[in-house]
């Protein structure tokens, strides 16, 4: 007889309340009824809207939304086709040219955001001096780390897929672009949608890189927004931000989630391909 | 063919970029502007300024930042193992119908953004805040604990608290793979449950267990957000604040860049160690 095992089990929730509270906490003061962001004085959404001070009044507050918005959706609109090319040619790329470049796609992922962080911001200064510092830069800087999870998602997904099908196009008279187009894109088409949203949580996420190459308040984004104003007063307006942000995340990961789910129909769906 | 645009772009924004790095640390200080010269050819390169930040790091102001580094970073990881592996173990062996709600939860800070997370501390962490309540209502202390100015054990459980879920995952995937079978013929062969733990568990989960400690320890070292925001006490400076200092802050720029050099070495040299010591655990498991 095995004895319980009470003293992991309590690590276990001791953990798990202590890495979710604070944040409920946190979410839980956007929503409070007055200046404080430690006393709790009843429920109300004037930091959402409504009141001077609010998310959609306070216009640096809107700025920095609408700033990781449209950051974001950039990157995403570049990184995705981007990735899902490199993907595909990397797939049919042999030998050491190829494995070398493969091995390019992973080194963003394993570079220290401060080390890429002052890499670009020291070429965007003294190299490529055509790109200005701001939302230009950023998004390069964002689509440079975010294209490696779009190439690494899709080859795992163009793994196991495998060749046949598009080999059966191909002796079935298609041409090799319509194979892919007409095969490939569609099976692929769950993963590249989660490629795009993890891009884009990780583009709305990032701070370092943001940070590095924002040099003034036009282009400040919600993560700088938050590192900013810790220092200076900050009222439940930025719990707020912050919750929008988590709201924005979390929506984006459920909705990659489900496209993914929706990958094995997919392959069912292959006989109506004409 | 389709992949060059994305070579192509990896080779413009991310190698170039690197070499940029190289070309401001070893370039020149204009005599006119005083302003630093980036050198792209290496056959000019001027060492000056990589060798003064060297100086300072073996022996002057910069030993104690690295130092400071070295040993915030290494506490973090510590105190990471301590935690995250019996969560992960519980989790991937013990905790049966609760098993999908417990990683959903333990996956769930991954999908907040980390200066939330931070903020959301530093509410807690407020001389009148919440921690000081309890801790004041149950006498554990006398007087509120001063934990935002210049507190090191702030900062090393900000980072714990700020990192740890990316720990927990890796370890929790190979502890989780485990053939269950094995740890039955251990007990089998008369190993008592400590002994089965010690000697089958322990050496097949070395692999996650390096793998989380390299996935955590590397952004540890380049982080100064988490330093600035529960601290921002020169006390307690560590590396990756002194790189932000000098590139952002500054006209000193070659300085930063030397830096930004020589913390990538050690980085360098740390993931070459991951790389051999997980080679080595790999061949151990099979």
């Amino acid at each position: 007889m095995r004895r319980r095992p009470w003293v992991l089990a309590s690590v276990t929730w001791a953990y798990i309340v202590w890495s979710l509270v604070p944040i409920l906490v946190a979410i839980q003061f956007s929503f409070n009824d007055g200046r404080s962001r430690s006393t709790w004085q009843g429920f109300s959404l004037q930091w959402y809207f409504g009141s001077s001070g609010s998310v959609a009044e306070d216009p640096s507050l809107r700025l920095a939304l609408v700033n990781s918005l449209v950051v974001a959706g950039l990157t995403t609109l570049i990184a995705t086709p981007l990735g899902v090319a490199m993907a595909l040619g990397l797939s049919r790329w042999r030998g050491r040219t190829g494995r070398v470049v493969g091995g390019l796609t992973l080194l963003p992922l394993a570079t220290p955001e401060i080390v890429m962080g002052s890499a670009l911001y020291l070429v965007f200064t003294n190299l490529y001096l055509f790109v200005p510092l701001g939302q230009p830069a950023q998004v390069i800087g964002h689509v440079t780390f975010s294209v490696s999870y779009v190439v690494v998602i899709v080859r795992s997904r163009l793994a196991s897929i495998g060749t046949d099908y598009e080999e059966a196009a191909r002796d079935l008279g298609c041409g090799r672009l319509t194979a892919v187009r007409l095969i490939l894109l569609p099976l692929l088409a769950p993963a590249v949608f989660a490629g795009a949203m993890i891009v884009f949580a990780s583009s709305m996420d990032d701070f370092v890189i943001s940070a590095f190459l924002s040099p003034d308040a036009s282009s400040v984004t919600v993560p700088i927004k938050l590192y900013s104003s810790v220092r200076n007063a900050p009222t439940p307006a930025l719990n707020a931000l912050a919750t929008l942000l988590v709201l924005a995340s979390v929506l984006a990961l459920l909705l990659g989630w489900l496209v993914q789910r929706r990958g094995p129909l997919q392959k069912a769906q292959i006989s109506k391909v004409p | 063919m389709l992949a060059a645009p994305g070579t192509l772009w990896l080779v413009l924004l991310f190698a170039v970029p690197f070499y940029a790095i190289a070309a401001v640390a070893f370039g020149y200080t204009d005599p006119v502007f005083n302003a630093p010269v980036p050198e792209w050819d290496p056959r000019y390169w001027d060492f000056t300024a990589f060798s003064e930040i060297l100086a300072r790091s073996v022996s002057g102001d910069l030993r104690p930042v690295f130092l400071r580094t070295l040993l915030y970073v290494a506490l973090a990881l510590g105190l990471c193992v301590a935690i995250g592996y019996p969560v992960a173990y519980y989790v991937a062996r013990h905790a049966g119908r609760y098993r999908a709600l417990l990683l959903g939860l333990i996956l769930a800070p991954w999908w907040v953004n980390y200066l939330t997370r931070m903020l959301a501390w530093l509410n807690l962490l407020q001389d009148d805040g919440y921690v000081n309540d309890l801790l004041l209502f149950t006498r554990i202390v006398d007087e509120p604990v001063r934990w935002l100015s210049g507190n090191p054990a702030t900062v090393v459980l900000a980072l714990v608290y700020g990192y740890i879920p990316f720990f927990i995952v890796p370890l929790f995937a190979t502890l989780d793979r485990i053939d269950p079978l094995l740890l039955e013929a251990a007990r089998d062969l008369g190993c008592s449950g400590r002994g089965a733990f010690w000697h089958v568990t322990l050496p097949l989960s070395r692999p996650g267990l390096l793998t989380a400690s390299a996935i955590t320890a590397l952004p540890m070292f380049g982080d100064y957000y988490t330093n600035t925001i529960v601290s921002g006490s020169p006390t307690t400076t560590m590396i990756a604040n002194q790189i932000e200092f000098y590139l952002l802050g500054g006209t000193r720029k070659e300085l930063g860049a030397s830096l930004v050099l020589l913390l990538s070495a050690l980085l360098m040299a740390l993931m070459v160690y991951y790389l051999i010591s997980s080679r080595r655990a790999e061949e151990g498991v099979s």
